[in-house]
């Protein structure tokens, strides 16, 4: 009975995962070992923290965070800033237009990170959602379980493939990158070897610097990502448990009406 | 009704009878969860309970989404990340609500299958087929226009590129499509009505599932020797059959906690992972993504849309034929549409007097080369649209239609069935043994 079961559910599994993401001419990305990968992979909040110092002092000049309420840098499961630190930080950093009194303030807790300023520098604040990094095994996208989509992977691989090489086109400089779809990119590096410091002097070579805010934009992408873990592993283990149950109510139930398995 | 002998409900307490006498329901409980069910029902059956499950769980999640949802095509996109970042709960709701699309379809598509290989559509059941049929259709529909409502990039192209097959008929195409979008283009009219009529359809499917499980309760469950419950007598059928409440409930709840376990998992570790990540880029009517593609559901019948192409033959015969009415585009949207309906056409395209595949030694094989070919369709169908590719499209196409048009309709007259059990007892028994002598024989 069990084997039919557990065919069953092969069965259904195998219908899933006939999802690929097509993918042509796509850059190389590199697999970074972040903490958040897996299904008990967490955020390293000390990583968040510098993610955000090198999107304030690098990205943020053109890039925006529109969907990003800035009272979320405080939450549990992000970069946890105590509350008087984020609305430091945000008047700090940005201004925000208040259509109530006709002009820029600065900006409070319960506002969010501004738009972009550049002209086509698209907003980041699910730019690690918005990009798969991986696609394997054959296409299938499984190991999505074990390393995510692999859009932070993506953005770390991108900030730190720069060729050194560039060409103009039209009027624009492009930029040879390892990782862009296209190997060419209108950004030019936003990152270098000790760009930004750190107050704790943690390494701020362009690798780690790199990985750093990839990790800060992927919680920015997904925020609620390890109370979602944990409902998934609550989730699972009750439902196991469930299961057992049923399946030996459903062996005693039955029990009367069979008798002694013989094929 | 001609159902299955069975002890039905007697009212016996005075106000019991006061009740029945003007509103029969609990009798009507009673007759539907104690329903005689064949007793050699394997674990293909157990989706059908995973369906309606996958519908209240829709329709509840859907219910808390709307709450929170603002189908504005200014709005949309940012509501939606409202209910994933500021509403309690909310990203677990809305990701149970995407991958619960995406379990009702693996479950719907189980079901579908099993019913073609048990036989499950041929007569006496011929009217819950058809009636799944259209609550599958309904179901493409509901689950389409609930993809366009984030408002990402795959929500609107997804959604330009499917009304534009409407377009595609010869004539009244292109009025049909302006009405359809409401407008010239996939724009906020669009958007309005997709919400609503997403709202709306699953409690038309509510109604038709009624109306599905209505039809095989008065028929009877199929089952895995397709041979009928016996009905001279109560005590004939009792012995085919056990009543659906507690035997097939605990049973079918069994299954459905498993499914679900599985189904957890994916929401809880890896959501995301049946969606298109260009839908987490709002849409944008100036900039079309490298590759459009539909969801996962949808791509063995979107390969069949795509291999129709004006190179192939019988395009062009068609297209000759019809004086060019019939161009390749239109043909793929025929196709895809008559690849659903060949197949809720099957209780009489199958001539075979034998309902159980079991049974049908040819068949089988027919059966698992059509479930390799939805398969390698399902491959195709998110593959671009070049060689090889194409010419597989075509093949795997062929053999769709030619299973359901060719194959059903010559098999019941060249192939030779094999024995039949007399009775469901029989094939019961053989299976688990007969019941130990302490039970006293009926």
């Amino acid at each position: 009975m069990f084997k039919n079961l557990v065919t069953g559910a092969a069965f259904a599994l195998a219908l899933i995962p006939a999802v690929s993401f097509a993918a042509g001419g796509e850059g190389h990305v590199e697999d970074f070992a972040f903490s958040f990968e897996g299904p008990f992979g967490t955020y390293d909040q000390n990583q968040l923290q510098r993610g955000l110092q090198i999107f304030t002092e690098v990205c943020s000049a053109c890039h925006g965070l529109k969907q990003v309420p800035l009272r979320t840098l405080s939450d549990e499961g992000g970069p946890g800033l105590p509350e008087d630190q984020v609305r430091a930080y945000a008047a700090d950093n940005f201004e925000v237009f208040d259509a109530a009194l006709d002009d820029f303030r600065p900006a409070t807790p319960v506002d969010h990170f501004p738009e972009n300023n550049g002209v086509g520098a698209p907003d980041l604040s699910l730019m690690a959602k918005s990009r798969a990094g991986f696609h394997g095994p054959y296409g299938l996208g499984l190991n999505q379980l074990f390393k995510g989509m692999g859009g932070a992977e993506y953005i770390a691989s991108l900030l730190s493939g720069y060729t050194g090489e560039t060409k103009e086109e039209a009027g624009t400089t492009f930029y040879g990158n390892t990782a862009f779809p296209g190997g060419w990119i209108s950004m030019a590096p936003p990152l270098a070897d000790e760009q930004v410091e750190f107050i704790d002097g943690h390494a701020n070579d362009l690798h780690h610097l790199s990985e750093d805010v990839s990790a800060f934009l992927m919680w920015t992408a997904e925020p609620k990502m390890m109370a979602r873990k944990q409902a998934g592993f609550v989730g699972v283990l009750f439902l196991a448990v469930l299961s057992v149950l049923l399946y030996l109510t459903n062996k005693r139930i039955w029990a009367p009406h069979k008798g002694k398995k013989t094929a | 009704m001609a159902g299955i002998p069975h002890d039905h409900y007697e009212p016996k307490t005075g106000a019991e009878k006061w009740l029945n006498s003007r509103l029969p329901i609990v009798g009507l409980i009673y007759d539907t969860i104690m329903i005689p069910t064949p007793k050699n029902l394997n674990w293909w059956w157990i989706w059908g309970i995973v369906l309606a499950f996958c519908l209240a769980l829709q329709i509840v999640t859907g219910i808390v989404l709307v709450m929170h949802y603002t189908p504005h095509v200014d709005l949309a996109f940012a509501s939606v990340e409202h209910i994933m970042r500021n509403v309690n709960g909310g990203f677990m709701i809305r990701y149970l609500h995407a991958n619960g699309a995406s379990l009702f379809f693996v479950a719907v598509y189980i079901h579908i299958f099993r019913g073609l290989f048990y036989g499950s559509y041929k007569a006496p059941r011929e009217i819950t087929w058809i009636v799944g049929m259209l609550i599958y259709l309904m179901m493409m529909g509901t689950a389409f226009m609930g993809y366009v409502l984030p408002w990402g990039q795959m929500s609107f192209w997804g959604a330009t590129v499917i009304t534009g097959l409407f377009g595609a008929i010869p004539l009244i195409g292109e009025p049909i499509q302006t009405w359809l979008l409401g407008g010239p283009a996939v724009d906020n009219a669009t958007l309005n009505r997709f919400f609503s009529l997403h709202y709306l359809l699953p409690f038309v499917i509510a109604a038709l599932v009624i109306v599905h499980i209505w039809a095989f309760h008065t028929t009877g469950n199929n089952n895995p020797t397709g041979v009928e419950v016996r009905r001279g007598s109560k005590e004939e059928a009792k012995k085919d059959t056990l009543p659906f409440w507690p035997y097939f409930v605990i049973k079918d709840f069994l299954g459905l906690a498993v499914v679900l376990l599985i189904f957890w998992a994916i929401v809880g570790f890896m959501p995301n992972y049946l969606g298109h990540p260009d839908n987490y880029i709002e849409a944008n009517p100036l900039q079309t993504p490298a590759h459009i593609v539909p969801e996962w559901y949808f791509l063995p019948f979107y390969a069949i849309l795509r291999a129709f192409t004006s190179e192939v033959w019988i395009v062009q015969f068609a297209s000759f034929v019809t004086g060019g009415i019939v161009d390749a585009k239109f043909f793929g949207v025929l196709a895809m549409f008559g690849a659903i309906a060949v197949m809720a056409l099957a209780p009489w395209l199958d001539t075979s007097r034998v309902r159980s595949g079991k049974y049908r030694p040819q068949f089988k094989w027919w059966f698992l080369l059509l479930v390799i070919d939805f398969f390698a369709l399902m491959w195709l169908g998110a593959m671009p649209a070049e060689e090889p590719y194409a010419s597989f499209s075509l093949i795997a196409s062929a053999y769709w239609f030619g299973y359901f048009l060719v194959i059903l309709p010559l098999l019941g007259v060249i192939e030779k069935p094999d024995a039949i059990p007399a009775t469901i007892e029989e094939d019961f028994d053989a299976h688990y043994g007969k019941k130990s002598e302490a039970t006293p024989a009926e």
